[in-house]
């Protein structure tokens, strides 16, 4: 299910802009990987690329490789749709759909792709994606109540339970803490523990110590200047990047001396 | 430091209780305010009987004028500056707000005192046909707005509604959708009586007939008009549908087209069904572009396609400007006619309400 991500030599533009600039780096299958540093400096960029995200925006492109599987995300013939239905992603704030019940949120993925799905089939995969997400037990009772009427933390993992529903090989995650008090916070990193097994995951966060609780390998993204783009500064166990990194700037990032 | 310590010296020095017992000020309780309001009514019913007639704006002035002196003045005295121009401004935005009224209220009365005489069964379920001075009624009439109104939603909420989807999910400020931005908003201020003369020089292009008057010629002609406020707020309510939403339903693998049909436009629906009313209510009361697409006949006709067809505006201006003998007979159904109008655009007024209440997004638990 979970797939291997190998990044090759890629720049990312908004318009003329170059925001971020010859990333390499490889994602292992069924780990967490954590993308800490400034803000600025392309990690949500890089992470929205790796879905082929990024290019919703207006004027938005990509140059470079990202290998998912032997195919190159940004090679000719790829439908961006397809895409996104193997790579999954999960927003800062909590976006559950407003017209839909919980349930229908869950099913989000399929009901809005036109698919047929027989009810039992349907009960059964909000069930297990909910169960996933750690939130059954909260809803149960309520699954064709509105879903914008949990709290932020439950909302957060209804978005997470709809991103599962759908299957994907890579969960991307784009600071989903950083709306979220300590408790939700917390369930949401156990969560990511037990997606582990069966996802690739790749999280940006400026919590670091929460980088450093949640991750097998950590990259550190930094920038040389205003209107310079952000680069990869070093990618490497988490263990490695926390306690003895390579570069100075990232151990002057990682013990607080700027940033 | 004990416990006696803290509850003797609160704040400091000796000075500061009077500061605290300072935010106790005298007020002018309301029986004393409204004693003032009652005065100056009187006053001014007294100045404006004693120097003219009768007259609800003079009365309303001077009362006004004579509660916003009195008040202040008395204000000042016991409560002080700020309070007194506080209660100078409430009573000034007071009275704009009901000289706003006066006008509205006016017209309502009017128009009810002059047309409930002709409310009654013969009126809605007759036609002019053959009727020469009293009785007779507006069932054509009625019939043809709304026919009319049908034809002109059928081409407008389409059209409007994909113009505006083009604008927001696809223009991305590209030169087409800035030249549909700007041409709708130039077709929002145009006479309507040029819409009119639109319609009927295109249809006299296509049948070949100068005087071509149908329904359909109306139907064109009041779409001219409807279009552009049916993409503008359709426009607006589709901005207002969070980018998150889109993100997140690209994210889960949805195409653009299922975004936009299933997520964005179930979001904004309440709003756009909300506007798509009150544009249909703007345009049925329309009058000057229907008087000479569709005409007038005394009759029924059903079909838009042939036939010149009478609308409840275009009746009410027939009755009110050709009247007969008695006068009096086509003048009451003038103003009769007037008041349907008005209820009907009432009743899509409320409707719009009860749309947007109904398809609303809904919250709780």
């Amino acid at each position: 299910m979970s797939k291997r991500i190998d990044v090759h030599d890629l720049d990312i533009y908004y318009g003329k802009f170059k925001a971020v600039q010859g990333v390499e780096m490889t994602i292992e299958p069924r780990s967490v990987t954590a993308l800490i540093g400034p803000s600025g400096c392309g990690k949500s960029t890089f992470l929205r690329s790796l879905n082929r995200m990024h290019e919703v925006i207006p004027g938005a492109y990509c140059e470079g490789e990202v290998m998912v599987d032997g195919v190159n995300l940004y090679g000719k013939n790829v439908d961006p749709v397809g895409v996104r239905r193997k790579i999954g992603m999960v927003f800062q704030r909590p976006n559950p759909f407003p017209t839909m019940s919980i349930a229908e949120n869950v099913l989000a993925g399929v009901k809005l792709n036109n698919q047929r799905i027989k009810k039992s089939d349907a009960d059964e995969l909000v069930e297990k994606s909910l169960r996933g997400a750690n939130l059954w037990n909260e809803v149960k009772d309520r699954l064709d109540k509105p879903g914008s009427g949990l709290s932020g933390g439950q909302q957060q993992r209804l978005c997470i339970a709809r991103t599962i529903a759908v299957k994907p090989d890579v969960v991307l995650m784009d600071e989903p803490c950083s709306a979220l008090d300590p408790i939700s916070t917390l369930a949401i990193e156990d969560l990511i523990e037990e997606l582990k097994a069966d996802y690739t995951i790749v999280i940006v966060t400026h919590n670091m110590q929460q980088a450093a609780r949640v991750s097998d390998k950590t990259g550190f993204f930094n920038i040389t200047g205003i209107g310079k783009p952000g680069q990869l500064v070093e990618y490497d166990a988490t263990e490695k990047i926390f306690n003895n990194p390579n570069e100075k700037a990232t151990e002057d990032y990682i013990s607080g001396r700027f940033g | 430091m004990s416990a006696t310590d803290l509850k003797t010296d609160p704040a400091g020095p000796a000075g500061s209780t009077d500061s605290y017992s300072s935010i106790k000020q005298p007020t002018l309780s309301p029986a004393v305010r409204l004693g003032i309001f009652i005065g100056a009514v009187v006053v001014g019913f007294a100045v404006v009987l004693g120097l003219s007639s009768y007259n609800t704006l003079a009365v309303i002035i001077v009362a006004a004028l004579v509660y916003m002196v009195v008040i202040y003045i008395a204000s000042r005295i016991v409560e002080g500056q700020r309070h007194a121009v506080d209660r100078l401004v409430t009573g000034m935005v007071t009275t704009f707000f009901l000289l706003a009224l006066v006008p509205l209220v006016s017209v309502a009365m009017t128009v009810i005192s002059e047309g409930y005489k002709r409310i009654d069964g013969e009126f809605f379920t007759s036609s002019m046909r053959g009727v020469i001075g009293a009785g007779g009624g507006i069932m054509h009439a009625l019939q043809g707005t709304l026919i009319i109104t049908l034809i002109t939603s059928l081409i407008s909420i389409p059209i409007g509604i994909f113009a505006a989807i083009y604008l927001v999910e696809y223009g991305n400020g590209n030169r087409i959708s800035r030249a549909l931005t700007f041409f709708v908003d130039v077709m929002t201020g145009i006479p309507s009586i040029v819409a009119g003369l639109f319609a009927v020089a295109l249809f006299a292009s296509l049948t070949g007939d100068a005087g071509f008057q149908a329904g359909i010629v109306g139907s064109i002609a009041l779409s001219v008009l409807m279009i552009p406020v049916v993409v503008r707020n359709t426009e607006e309510m589709l901005r207002l549908v969070p980018n998150e939403l889109r993100e997140a339903s690209y994210a889960l693998g949805v195409p653009k087209w299922l975004t936009i049909s299933k997520v964005v436009l179930p979001t904004a629906i309440a709003g756009i069904a909300t506007g798509v009313t009150l544009a249909i209510a703007r345009v049925i009361g329309e009058t000057a572009p229907l008087l000479i697409t569709a005409g007038y006949i005394p009759g029924v006709n059903l079909n838009p396609f042939s036939g010149q067809m009478t609308t409840l505006p275009v009746f009410s201006y027939n009755q009110y400007m050709n009247r007969g003998i008695p006068p009096e007979a086509y003048v009451e159904r003038a103003w009769s006619a007037a008041l349907v109008l008005i209820v009907v655009v009432m009743i899509l007024n409320v409707l719009a309400r009860m749309i947007s209440k109904y398809f609303a997004p809904k919250t709780g638990r």
